[in-house]
């Protein structure tokens, strides 16, 4: 088996599971977030009175953070009524931050969990060897009346990077090289499995961004064995009570695929779909009238560090509007603690509090008709940052910060040090 | 549900998301029927307009792709679509779906095979797609015997109201 099977079988208090097979599995920790009332609405319709186990419910109030609308703040309001008579283990307010990054602050996400929320981007969580997975609202209610739900034993797809990574080259554009090149319905009802010496260069932030964006190849869940890497974060954090799954040495991956990233050199998602991936090169110059760090894709410390070393002592020219949304509370504090904010803030920048903010077109941050952005976060479609008319190009943080301070699509490179 | 659904075609491309199919800055609406105005709005204004109850939606692949909301799945079936027929689904658009009670059939060329605007009948039992001289244009996989449960039950609510009562 492999370690994404060895963990639904457990959950599903099974010795062994196949591929193709529907299991019923319980689930460690639900996350439902702000935005899907209609779980409450499914809960009350199917007879749902008490929570199956409400130690393992966890509210995000992420993507409305804090209510820009008096519905928000109504949808709001009937969560915490719904969870609080209810007993739900936590509500992670507007004060919080985006619910993966939380997830991960707080330690929830570890080796051999099954966690399941409300949001698609849950593959995150493969990042730390857990089986993470995003659902609609009407399965979270089925969550928090039974404590379980059904999941089908995917296929998974396993992608090994060799090669020496380039000068300001990123997990972002590694995942977005390889979105281009496979498509994104390549990994559809798959878990994708990443390996490879490459991975060894990346950090807990880096792998997250990369099994979050498994998502945009349309994945069910993410894995990435835990190794020193993760050790280290577990050990930091002081993270206990974790079983790390193995695979099997005969395990048959449904596909094996292997991507040199030698010469591979920063990457765009250009409008309007992520699978439409170019090179950087060839959009340099490419006027911008929004460059946006945010979202629990490019929201992290390390990718607010990273635009804070580029604009430190530089000026974001008045045509551009940048936005720095720190995916969490812990990411802000620790980004005040370092001087990347004021760095920042001295910079031009514009901060939005911790939250999904403009990723999702909701507000705070949102795109007129015409405009063009830049964006460290996941996804392009059109209208999805507000007009359908507003054109969006995906990038790393650092190409977002250096178009952002040059005003244009431009090249981080010169800007990072060797 | 219906074992034949028979209704006019309308035709989408490959990878419409469901900020396509309900736009993010309408998600804070939950009442189905307010939802069902916004129907497709990302990808078509003119659609929730124009569609007439059992329609069918003909897409080419991963319709549905993307965000989790089932926003996208409650305005297909509040404004009354009858089926969607695409190349492949965004999986979790895919789950809430037939959770839903809403017909998702898999036909790797239905999108080829048929016209915006000609009346198409779909059958739930073997997947045999119809055009309006009853010839079989299309041919969607079989929905396995697990959806083709909660479809029959008219989406999974019934049936977890059932096991929730009975305390199971």
């Amino acid at each position: 088996m492999h370690a994404l099977e060895k963990i639904l079988a457990t959950k599903a208090g099974k010795a062994k599971v196949a591929t193709g097979e529907i299991v019923n599995c319980e689930v460690d920790w639900a996350g439902i977030n702000d935005l899907y009332l209609q779980t409450v609405r499914s809960f009350k319709e199917i007879g749902g009175k008490t929570l199956a186990r409400p130690e393992r419910v966890i509210m995000f109030m992420d993507h409305y953070a804090p209510a820009s609308t008096i519905m928000q703040a109504d949808n709001q309001k009937q969560f915490r009524t719904f969870l609080r008579e209810r007993n739900a283990g936590y509500i992670m307010d507007v004060n919080q931050g985006v619910c993966h990054q939380v997830l991960a602050d707080h330690g929830f996400s570890k080796p051999g969990q099954l966690i399941v929320v409300t949001d698609s981007h849950t593959t995150t969580h493969g990042a730390f060897g857990a089986f993470g997975t995003g659902v609609g609202a009407t399965d979270m209610a089925t969550i928090l009346a039974t404590g379980q739900l059904w999941f089908r034993v995917p296929e998974i797809l396993r992608i090994t990077f060799t090669g020496t990574l380039g000068k300001a080259v990123h997990s972002k554009d590694v995942i977005l090289h390889v979105i281009g090149k496979l498509g994104a319905d390549y990994a559809v009802y798959r878990g994708v499995e990443f390996a490879g010496p490459v991975l060894a260069r990346w950090g807990v932030a880096e792998r997250m961004a990369l099994c979050n964006m498994t998502t945009e190849m349309g994945a069910k869940c993410s894995y990435i064995h835990p190794d020193d890497v993760t050790m280290e974060f577990l050990k930091r954090k002081r993270i206990t009570g974790y079983e790390i799954m193995t695979t099997d040495p005969d395990y048959k991956y449904a596909e094996e695929l292997t991507f040199d990233v030698t010469g591979l050199g920063p990457q765009l998602a250009v409008p309007s779909s992520v699978d439409n991936v170019e090179p950087l090169k060839n959009h340099l110059g490419q006027h911008i009238d929004q460059a946006y760090i945010g979202s629990c894709t490019g929201g992290r410390l390390e990718d607010i560090g990273v635009a804070a070393r580029i604009l430190k002592g530089r000026k974001i020219p008045s045509t551009v509007r940048m936005l720095i949304v720190p995916a969490s509370k812990g990411v802000l504090l620790e980004a005040m603690e370092r001087g990347y904010i004021r760095d920042l803030v001295e910079a031009g920048a514009t901060m939005v509090t911790p939250s999904c903010a403009a990723c999702l077109g909701t507000h705070q941050g949102l795109l007129a008709p015409g405009e063009v952005c830049i964006s460290s976060t996941n996804r392009n479609f059109p209208g999805r940052m507000g007009s359908t008319e507003a054109r969006i190009f995906l990038g790393s943080p650092a190409t977002v910060a250096a178009s952002a301070l040059a005003g244009h699509i431009a090249d981080p490179a010169p800007l990072l040090p060797d | 549900m219906e074992t034949r659904i028979t209704g006019r075609v309308f035709v989408f491309g490959k990878n419409v998301d469901t900020d396509q199919i309900y736009p993010g800055r309408f998600v804070e609406i939950t009442d189905p029927a307010d939802v069902a105005k916004h129907v497709m709005e990302g990808a078509d204004p003119a659609f929730a307009g124009a569609c007439r109850p059992g329609d069918v939606i003909v897409a080419e692949s991963n319709f549905g792709c993307g965000s989790s909301r089932e926003h996208a799945a409650v305005a297909l079936k509040a404004a009354g679509v009858g089926a969607v027929v695409a190349a492949s689904f965004g999986r979790i658009f895919y789950r809430n779906g037939i959770n839903l009670g809403l017909p998702l059939l898999v036909c790797p060329d239905c999108h080829d095979k048929v016209k915006a605007g000609e009346s198409v009948t779909i059958d739930m039992e073997t997947g045999e797609i119809t055009g309006p001289s009853g010839e079989v244009v299309a041919r969607a996989e079989k929905v396995s015997d697990y959806m083709m449960d909660i479809l029959r039950n008219g989406g999974i609510k019934p049936m977890l109201q059932r096991r929730l009562s009975q305390g199971g």
